[in-house]
């Protein structure tokens, strides 16, 4: 369980987290969403104490990070899989990370199987692919075979083999009871990732609820309907409380159903000649929704800060 | 201990340390090496003169030192580290331990090295180790090597660039300490103060290693030598005080 209360960071004149506060659950993965430069890499160092918050708190299962004894048996986290020296092996790698939390040798070896490092593990790092890399992050994630886990954007730049990978791995950790939270800048990657969301833009909470919920919610159904007598069918609907918006040819009409249009359109004798639902897609949705609070929008003035 | 551990595992898993022991070791040898060779005349061969090479291998072990915190610094590892173990001063105290041990240790190595094989060019000449003198002008190399890393580690700590870090150190122990000189009347009473001037008298005291030379060049030391060498001491601590209080300030 992940607690986080009032979380604030400023880096100078950037305010990158701004007064967050949520909740991540165990037992299933959480997503951390939200446009790029939202703040959420800069949450998850300040989950691990690497950085000081201006304000607030968060809390691994009640404790402070500094609290911790031992810390890598309860929260493990990737971060960054580059941080590595690239001339050490992955094997020495995680054999200092063992030996600081006081976890034996043979742990060492088990992470390494479990992610199928076994081969390359005498290796220099620096050599490793992206993919590799990757997991070898995920070796040191798991080697104090913590009950909190974190990642961030774990499948970036991955190919779609290791993506599968990966899902599948933090899906089974979160199956086996463990809190996951991973964070993505992609909606649909999430959508088929985790069971329950956080989403933030420009440092703020947008929402905290189920991906279903947040799906739902957020891609509301449009129906296009194209006729050649408008002029009858619009203010029918209009009256019938829908909101209506004129597209080209047809009219573009919120929070209906086709069959409620098209009993409608028959009521008033109107022909139809195309009746279509709409779905936006998850991107536009997510995009709808972060819209005021992505950092660096195009074609636009820059925003100012604290506005 | 089980932090002095993974400060040891930690440096020796890399190349670079053995790369800069072995130049050390190699630099001042073979400096060594090439002066008792061709001493003579007003050069006479002593047990400190022996020991005139320390400067190079001084120096490559302080670069060593930084680069054991700066590179935690450029790859990130810094984070992994306190990550771990949060406890940033107990990392850091721990670490330092380790570079300083290792520095000391190749130091000793150094000193007795030089003395071996300036012995071993020169069997005739008087080198044995007998004054207080000639130990501290000889064992007491290791030591200078503990507090040169000491201090090396405090500036990267608090420079936290590889680059930057190094030039600080270096520019400032072959240059700015010996270009303070120039200035007139004043200069030579502030060399008497900084701090790898003082770090050499502690190893050589009033002794002239050049006969009918200019002294110890004309630098005026207010310190005995084993004040020269908690002077010395104490600015290598309170820079790495400074640099362990940085780290626990500023974010990772
Ligand atoms: N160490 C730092 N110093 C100064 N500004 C920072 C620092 N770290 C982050 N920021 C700023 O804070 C904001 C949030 O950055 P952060 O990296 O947390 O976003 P993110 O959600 O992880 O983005 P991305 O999806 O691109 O990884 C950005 O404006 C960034 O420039
Ligand atoms: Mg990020």
């Amino acid at each position: 369980m992940i607690e986080a209360v009032g979380l604030t960071k400023r880096y100078g004149p950037t305010l990158a987290v701004d007064d967050l506060s949520f909740t991540v659950r165990p037992g299933v993965v959480t997503g951390f969403l939200g446009p790029n430069g939202a703040g959420k890499s800069t949450t998850m160092r300040l989950i691990l104490g690497l950085d000081r918050p201006t304000s607030g708190v968060v809390r691994i299962d009640g404790k402070t990070y500094h609290e911790l004894d031992r810390p890598l048996r309860t929260v493990g986290a990737l971060l960054d899989a580059k941080w590595v020296h690239p001339n050490r092996s992955a094997y020495a790698h995680l054999l200092w990370m063992a030996r600081s939390n006081g976890l034996p040798k043979r742990r060492v070896q088990e992470v390494l199987d479990l992610v199928g490092l076994t081969a390359a593990a005498k290796r220099r790092a620096g050599a490793y692919s992206l993919g590799m890399s990757q997991r070898l992050g995920i070796a040191s994630a798991l080697l104090g075979d913590p009950q909190v886990l974190l990642f961030d954007e774990p499948v970036n730049g991955l190919d779609p083999e290791g993506i599968v990978w990966i899902r599948t791995f933090m899906q089974s950790l979160a199956a086996q009871g463990r809190t996951v939270l991973v964070s993505s800048h992609l909606l649909s990657e999430m959508a088929v990732t985790a069971e329950e969301l956080v989403v933030i833009g420009r440092g703020r909470l947008i929402t905290q609820c189920t991906t279903a919920e947040f799906i739902e919610r957020s891609s509301a159904a449009t129906v296009f309907v194209r006729s050649p007598q408008l002029s009858k069918l619009e203010p029918a609907l209009a009256e019938k409380g829908f909101t209506v918006e004129t597209d080209g040819e047809g009219l573009k009409v919120s929070g209906a159903s086709t069959e409620e249009v098209g009993d409608v359109a028959a009521a008033v004798g109107a022909v139809v000649h195309e009746l279509t639902a709409k779905r936006a897609s998850l991107e536009q949705a997510f995009m709808a929704l972060t819209e005021d609070a992505v950092e660096y929008q195009t074609g636009h003035d820059v925003v100012t800060e604290g506005a | 201990m089980a932090l002095l551990a993974v400060e040891r595992i930690k440096l020796f898993s890399t190349r670079s340390p053995w790369w800069c022991m072995l130049l050390a070791l190699g630099l001042t040898l073979g400096f060594t090496g090439l002066i008792v060779a061709n001493a003579g005349g007003v050069f006479v061969l002593s047990v400190a003169t022996t020991q005139v090479a320390y400067n190079f291998g001084l120096m490559v072990i302080m670069v060593m030192a930084a680069l054991a915190i700066t590179t935690e610094y450029r790859f990130g590892t810094i984070r992994a580290t306190f990550q771990a173990v949060p406890k940033r001063t107990a990392v850091l105290v721990s670490k330092t331990v380790v570079v300083a041990l290792l520095a000391g240790v190749v130091g000793e190595i150094i000193a007795f090295g030089c003395w071996g094989l300036s012995r071993l060019i020169k069997p005739d000449a008087s080198l044995a180790i007998q004054t207080a003198d000639d130990w501290r002008n000889v064992a007491g190399v290791g030591l200078v090597y503990v507090v040169g890393a000491i201090l090396a580690l405090g500036v990267g700590l608090l420079i936290r660039q590889t680059a930057g870090a190094v030039a600080v150190i270096l520019v400032w122990s072959l240059l700015v300490e010996s270009l303070v000189g120039l200035i007139p009347t004043v200069g030579v009473k502030i060399q008497a103060w900084l701090p790898f001037n003082v770090a050499s008298h502690f190893l050589h005291g009033d002794q002239q290693l050049v006969a009918g030379g200019q002294g110890a060049s004309g630098i005026h030391y207010q310190m005995g030598v084993w004040v020269s060498m908690l002077y010395f001491a104490g600015v290598a601590v309170a820079l790495l005080a400074a640099g362990i209080v940085a780290a626990n300030v500023r974010d990772a």
